[in-house]
Formats: C-alpha cells, sequence, structure tokens
C-alpha cells in the first residue's frame, strides 16, 4: 500500500531539538491529525516532509523511496503538496493566476494549467472569484484558494497547516466538509495541523500529538480525547498560550 | 500649450522608462541596479567605432532604422543578461545593501572600459537625422522624434503590460516579483525569470539610448547617470518593485521638469532640478510607501 512517511525524524536548530525521533505516516484517502501545544514543532516537521527543511537525523519515504535532499519544487513534483499559514498567495496577482503559476511550474502547458486551475476553482465552489485580486479576497476565501493552488496537479498527499485559523465556527464547519470531499471525492491523504482540537477530533481517522518534538500520543480521536498526556500537555502551556477548543465538532 | 504637454510626455517617457527597467530588477531581486544607468550609456557608445579621437567613428549608426533598433537592443539585452550572469548571480542570497554596492562597482567598470574606449570627450553624431524634422500637429510644431518617443514608449509600455499578462513567462516573472521564494518553491524557473528580467530591462535601456542620442546628437559616457538618477527616484516614489508606479512616476516627474521649466521664475529656472527634488521629498513625506505601494515587499502582518 502507498504511503508517505517519516521515520526516525529529527531536526535540530543550533543544538536546540525542534524534532526527535520521529515517526509519522499518511495514507491516501485517510485524515490524518496533527496537533500539539504552540512550538511543538508540527511545523518543522510538514517542512520537513515536503523538502523545506532538511531533517538532522532520520528520512522521509514516499511508497518506500527516500524522499530526503529533494528541492521543495521537487517534493511537491512527486505529488505532495501543502499550504501554509496564513495562506501565502500571490496577493497581487488574480486567483485563477495563483493557480495557474502552479500548474505551469509543475510543467503544465499554460493552456491546461488554466483549465485545472478553473475546474479546480468550481470544485471547491469558488469558480466566481476567478479574477479577483488574491489580496483583496476575505480571510476564508484566501484560505480556500489556497487550499485550491495545493491541490493543482492532483498531489497524492496534502499537508494543510493551520487552515481554520481565524475562522468562525460555520466557516470552519465548512471547511472541514472541503477536507472530507478531498480525502473522499480525491483521494488525497490529508494531514491536517490545527490549533482548533475540536476540528482535528470530528474530522482525523488518526491524530498524533507532539510536545517539545516528541510524539507523546497517537490514535484514534476517542484516545486522544481521553488520554491524561495530551490533557497536561496543553494545560501545562495554558499561561501563556490559547487553550485551545476542546469539544468535538460535528 | 500643447508644445507643454508633449515635451512634458517625452521627458516622461525617458523616466518612465528606464524607471520600469530598475523596477524590472528590484521586482525580481530585491536588487537596485545603479550600473542601468552605464549599461544605457553603454548602447550609446555601441553605435560607434572604438576610437579616442573627438570625430565619432560612426559604426551601427549607420545601419537603416529597421536594423539599428534591433542592433541597440539586442546589445542592451545582451550586456544586461551578461552582468546577471557574471555579477549578480553571485550575489543572489546577498542582502540588497550588498547588491547595491556590487551595482555601483559595476557601473563604475562598465564606464571606465568605454572611458577607455572612447576617452571622456563627448561625441556629436547625428543620427537618423529625418526624425529631427518637424511635423506641424494641431497648430504646435512638434519634433517628429518626440512624437515617435512617446509612440515607441507606449507601444512598449503596452507590449511590456499584455507579455506580462499573456505569456507564461510573464506570469511567473508576476509571480517571482511579487515572492520570489514562493515561486521557486512552487517550480517557477527562477534563473531564466531573472535572466528574462535582466534582457527585457537592458532592453529598455537601449530604448533610452536610441532616443537621448538622437534627441541630443551628442554621446557623453555621463549620460546614463543624469536619466538614472530621476528613474530611480522615479522607481522609489512609484514605490518600489510597482511597475505601474514606476511608470506612473516617471510620467509625474517629467511633467514636473517641464512645467516648472516654464512656470519658475526666469531666475530661479536654474534651480529647477532642486524644486523638482523638493517636490519628490513633499511626495515621500506623504506617502513613504510610494504612490502604488508593491504588496510584494511591504511588511505583512
Amino acid at each position: 500500500m502507498s504511503h508517505l512517511s517519516a521515520e526516525n525524524v529529527s531536526v535540530s536548530f543550533a543544538g536546540l531539538k525542534a524534532l526527535s525521533s520521529v515517526d509519522l505516516q499518511i495514507t491516501p484517502g485517510r485524515i490524518s491529525g496533527l496537533i500539539g501545544p504552540n512550538g511543538a514543532g508540527k511545523t518543522t516537521l510538514v517542512n520537513v516532509l515536503t523538502g523545506f527543511q532538511a531533517p538532522t537525523e532520520g528520512t522521509i519515504k514516499l511508497d518506500g523511496a527516500a524522499l530526503t535532499g529533494l528541492k521543495p519544487h521537487q517534493v511537491r513534483r512527486r505529488g505532495i503538496a501543502r499550504t501554509f499559514q496564513g495562506g501565502r498567495l500571490f496577493r497581487d496577482l488574480p486567483v485563477l493566476d495563483n493557480l495557474e503559476v502552479t500548474g505551469v511550474g509543475l510543467g503544465m502547458s499554460r493552456r491546461a494549467a488554466i483549465a485545472e486551475a478553473e475546474a479546480m476553482l468550481d470544485w471547491i465552489g469558488i469558480g466566481a472569484l476567478g479574477s479577483r485580486i488574491a489580496g483583496t479576497l476575505p480571510y476564508t476565501d484566501e484560505r480556500r484558494v489556497a487550499i485550491g493552488r495545493a491541490l493543482m496537479g492532483r498531489p497524492a498527499y496534502i499537508l494543510l497547516d493551520e487552515p481554520a485559523a481565524g475562522m468562525s465556527a460555520p466557516e470552519a464547519r465548512e471547511l472541514s466538509a472541503l477536507i472530507r470531499h478531498i480525502a473522499g471525492d480525491l483521494g488525497c491523504g490529508v494531514l491536517l495541523i490545527e490549533h482548533n482540537v475540536g476540528l482535528v477530533l470530528g474530522l482525523c481517522e488518526h491524530i498524533v500529538v507532539l510536545d517539545s518534538g516528541a510524539i507523546i500520543e497517537e490514535g484514534p480521536p476517542a484516545a486522544i480525547r481521553d488520554s491524561e498526556k495530551v490533557r497536561h500537555a496543553y494545560m501545562g502551556t495554558a499561561a501563556n498560550t490559547d487553550l485551545p477548543v476542546l469539544e468535538v465538532m460535528e | 500649450m500643447l508644445q507643454i504637454l508633449f515635451d512634458a510626455l517625452s521627458l516622461g517617457s525617458l523616466y518612465a522608462l528606464g524607471a520600469l527597467g530598475i523596477a524590472l530588477i528590484f521586482g525580481v531581486m530585491r536588487l537596485v541596479n545603479f550600473a542601468h544607468g552605464d549599461v544605457i550609456a553603454f548602447c550609446v557608445f555601441a553605435l560607434l567605432w572604438p576610437s579616442t579621437d573627438a570625430m565619432a567613428i560612426v559604426f551601427a549608426g549607420q545601419l537603416p532604422w529597421y536594423l539599428l533598433v534591433p542592433f541597440v537592443l539586442l546589445c542592451g539585452a545582451g550586456l544586461s543578461v551578461l552582468c546577471e550572469i557574471v555579477v549578480f548571480r553571485r550575489f543572489r542570497k546577498a542582502n540588497p545593501a550588498t547588491m547595491m554596492i556590487a551595482s555601483f562597482a559595476l557601473g563604475f567598470v562598465i564606464r571606465y572600459f568605454l572611458l577607455m574606449l572612447f576617452s571622456s570627450r563627448p561625441k556629436s553624431i547625428s543620427l537618423l537625422p529625418e526624425l529631427s524634422q518637424p511635423v506641424e500637429i494641431l497648430g504646435a510644431r512638434l519634433p517628429l522624434l518626440q512624437l515617435i518617443t512617446i509612440v515607441a514608449t507606449m507601444v512598449i509600455l503596452i507590449g511590456l503590460t499584455l507579455f506580462l499578462r499573456q505569456t507564461r513567462f510573464g506570469l511567473e516573472m508576476r509571480a517571482a516579483a511579487e515572492n520570489f521564494s514562493m515561486a521557486r518553491m512552487l517550480g517557477v524557473r527562477a534563473n531564466r525569470v531573472i535572466m528574462g528580467a535582466f534582457a527585457l530591462s537592458g532592453a529598455l535601456a537601449a530604448a533610452i539610448a536610441l532616443i537621448f542620442g538622437i534627441q541630443t546628437g551628442t554621446l557623453d559616457i555621463q549620460m546614463g547617470a543624469s536619466i538614472m538618477l530621476m528613474a530611480f527616484i522615479a522607481t522609489v516614489i512609484g514605490g518600489l518593485g510597482s511597475l505601474g508606479g514606476a511608470v506612473l512616476a516617471g510620467f509625474l516627474l517629467g511633467a514636473a521638469s517641464v512645467i516648472m521649466q516654464v512656470m519658475l521664475p526666469i531666475d530661479a529656472r536654474p534651480f529647477r532640478d532642486a524644486f523638482v527634488y523638493g517636490a519628490v521629498i513633499l511626495v515621500l513625506l506623504f506617502r513613504p510607501q510610494g504612490l502604488i505601494a508593491a504588496r510584494g515587499t511591504k511588511e505583512r502582518v
């Protein structure tokens, strides 16, 4: 069975361990969650999985073949896409061009890139936004465009870095539905990194909890919700961070 | 009145083209290229055989215009791309100040290379003399060249806009100009985009060189520097990195210069540039981010 995996991955920045011996697996068609308090190393793990950060130790494998050492765009061409915190769109460019340039970067012809960009925007339900300048979009639409951009070229895996940050409850519900479609209809393997723990508990089949760079717990949502360790990790930092939303969202 | 309008437009055209050449490169690599003016000078002297005599020995300048124009444009693009490959590529990861100083150094190298070949004496040359003839439009007598300058600038601006909007290369360049590292991560061909920006910028420098050479009839090694200064100011008030802003500010500066030349009392006219720069300071006091701030360069919160 095909899968994307991090095996025994460690990352240190100038002696500071950001990740230590982390194992993680993502499978097509499934939604996995990655949660943990601020500074736990979630984004670092996404960076390692997508070639933005080389692991100090360990390997990233796609279907058993090592990806370690590839540049971000090479990883992207192998079907592993990501979004960034805050969207990071080309804000001066129209929405359609944001997707088109991604298609072109993947090696598509312009015509093919435009066709796929239009199809993708329609699929997400924001087909009408194609000609809007990305920087003028409301927050939630910007996030959806970022997801559309990541879905260009139909990647086998998509890593979503805090897609719901700053969203209201109804907006987050809409986003949940979209993520389900990405896994269900497109067959993507999704890794969802979120502060909104409720969203993750409601969506994911398998959840990994990081704290201070190490996995402290993993399993199905029910096990995570009841875990004393997870509760402790969040409470321990509650004084200086925001408390996560712990109620499950439907 | 019409005369003033055309003067303003044609002077503004030169500034706008210069500003555009600087903004294009700033956009893709955050480099303020002070060698741009010397690329302009180089293109002008590409019309002559190297000689230190006061008499200019015309070489390419004798070509008919349909060969002359592409020749000069190619010279500019070629030199500019060469600068990128030989010098700026090595500074890709350097901070903007380092790159700027490198561009100063490069500018000096080009200038002294010209000085060695041609000496510092200005040379007079008669390029396409038929363009200096006046034409009558709506009762105003205008040199044909002024019209051609304005029309050519419009054609260049429209052509460049279409190029940036309609071609794959243009798409990649717009993305790279806004967020180079993100574009690169998405697979945009970074080196080709940067070389393309340099080629375009060099060709724009060549266009200025041609217009300036025909207009003044004198070739001077310093000539690039004066336009470069105005063009640089135009890119700053336009909002560094914003192409539209650079063009707009270029035309505004041209207009300001011409209007002050006419409106200032006779005694104050020799100090026209001081007034123009004063106006620039005022603009920057009220809009430090430039007339049209480029989003890519703005700090995001």
